[in-house]
């Protein structure tokens, strides 16, 4: 499994992997926000968790469509199959890499675009807890996403709308953590409920992940 | 361990194409599965490594001993063909990768990236996978495709050693190895056109 893990992250820094691919569109994306809604700083303020929530759900969305594709073309995933780990424990460890190359970098990231928007001080804890707790859970989805997609041509236009929908409440609750953080609110309430929707994404999705790949691989 | 196939029965896509299928492989055995295009082959093989299941019919003694092989080599290209070999090796829990690069003169570009290699040599690196997966049965699907005359004698070598060390082997391929194994000719075993019976059966 960890042998599994190292050759993901290794595979993307290598080459072509696409690490950075989703850090550069959340950071495009923020930079834009400020030129399409005028440089009023308290509008900025006002709406910053939540364009930064939703810039790094859509960089996230990025990555996915080559998360198991790129083991599907190359027979790779087949030979995983018939290894022996469970698919189960692949499918765990491709979301664990995508999470540690994607979300983990926007999550480190975040403070800083929010500089750019204006937000306000006490909101940079809470935005950083949010999408730490928030993120993990856009990555087991994805993954579903993925193996649900895998083996079809041009997958990762179906992909976003798949998984889209499935992000609503981890969008919904991350970005509340963060705006009642922002305006000096108690957070607790959505924060759990952020929390909750992480763990059991976790628990279950990855069951899900691997009956559908099985179904693919076919 | 002896891989026991009775009344196997498979499909592809839905479609049943081989039907009635008996046959045992016993260790230190080679097996050569022939048959025209289209006849299933490789649905069999992906059968008995797991992917899929039979349609009816029974396989015994295949449960974590198939050392898969399929048409594409599983290979990263932007992977050394060290770090290839060592991925799969600490995959199946085996160490050390050096008999597999010597069993097909991988050493010399064992620093080489795998995107840079020529089909052929790509090919070997994949075929050099089944030594380190350390499973007893191997099942391989054209194994010697872009191989050179040496490549498939190197390849010939590597099957004749793992039976020697009570390994055993079905291969799906269409020219003469120099094995001495049987050949399962799965011709006879093409199953039938089912009867339509009801119009609607097939989506109901």
């Amino acid at each position: 499994m960890i042998a599994l893990l190292l050759r993901d992250l290794k595979l993307a820094f290598r080459a072509g992997g696409g690490f950075g691919l989703g850090l550069a569109f959340f950071l495009i994306v923020t930079v834009l926000v400020p030129f399409s809604v005028g440089p009023q700083s308290s509008l900025l303020s006002t709406i910053a968790p939540g364009v930064l929530w939703l810039g790094a759900l859509l960089a996230c969305l990025l990555s996915l469509d080559r998360l198991l594709a790129l083991d599907w073309e190359d027979g790779s995933l087949d030979l995983l199959a018939t290894a022996p780990l469970p698919l189960e424990s692949v499918v765990t460890i491709k979301a664990l890499a995508h999470w540690l190359t994607t979300g983990l970098p926007l999550v480190l990231a975040a403070p800083f675009l929010g500089i750019l928007l204006n937000l306000p001080v006490p909101g940079f804890f809470w935005l950083v807890i949010s999408l730490l707790v928030g993120t993990p859970a856009m990555s087991v989805i994805g993954t579903f996403g993925a193996a649900l997609t895998v083996g079809l041509k041009r997958g990762g236009l179906l992909l976003s709308l798949l998984v889209l929908p499935l992000y609503v409440p981890t969008l919904i609750f991350g970005a509340e953590v963060a705006r009642r953080g922002a305006t000096g609110m108690e957070t607790q309430t959505p924060l759990l409920m952020l929390a909750g929707i992480t763990a059991a994404t976790i628990a279950l999705l990855p069951f899900a992940s691997a009956a559908v790949l099985r179904i693919n691989l076919r | 361990m002896t891989l026991t196939v009775t009344d196997l029965a498979i499909a592809r896509g839905g479609v049943p194409v081989l039907e009635g299928l008996s046959f045992a492989l016993h260790p230190g055995k080679a097996l050569i599965l022939r048959g025209p295009n289209g006849i299933g082959k490789t649905t069999l093989l992906r059968t008995l490594a797991g992917l899929q299941p039979p349609l009816a019919g029974q396989i015994d003694g295949a449960e974590d001993q198939i050392a898969y092989a399929s048409h594409s080599d599983g290979l990263k290209p932007t992977l050394t063909v060290m770090e290839n070999l060592t991925f799969w090796a600490s995959v199946f829990g085996t160490k050390g990768i050096q008999h597999a690069l010597d069993a097909f003169a991988l050493n010399a570009f064992s620093d080489r990236y795998a995107g840079n290699l020529s089909a052929g040599q790509k090919r070997r690196l994949g075929l050099s996978r089944m030594l380190v997966t350390g499973r007893p049965i191997w099942v391989l699907d054209e194994p010697t495709v872009s191989l050179d005359r040496d490549a498939v004698q190197m390849f010939a070598e590597a099957v004749r050693n793992h039976l020697g060390q009570g390994g055993s082997a079905l291969i799906a391929t269409h020219i003469d190895l120099g094995l001495d194994g049987d050949v399962l000719d799965v011709t006879p075993n093409k199953a039938k056109p089912q009867p339509i019976d009801d119009l609607d059966g097939g989506f109901l």
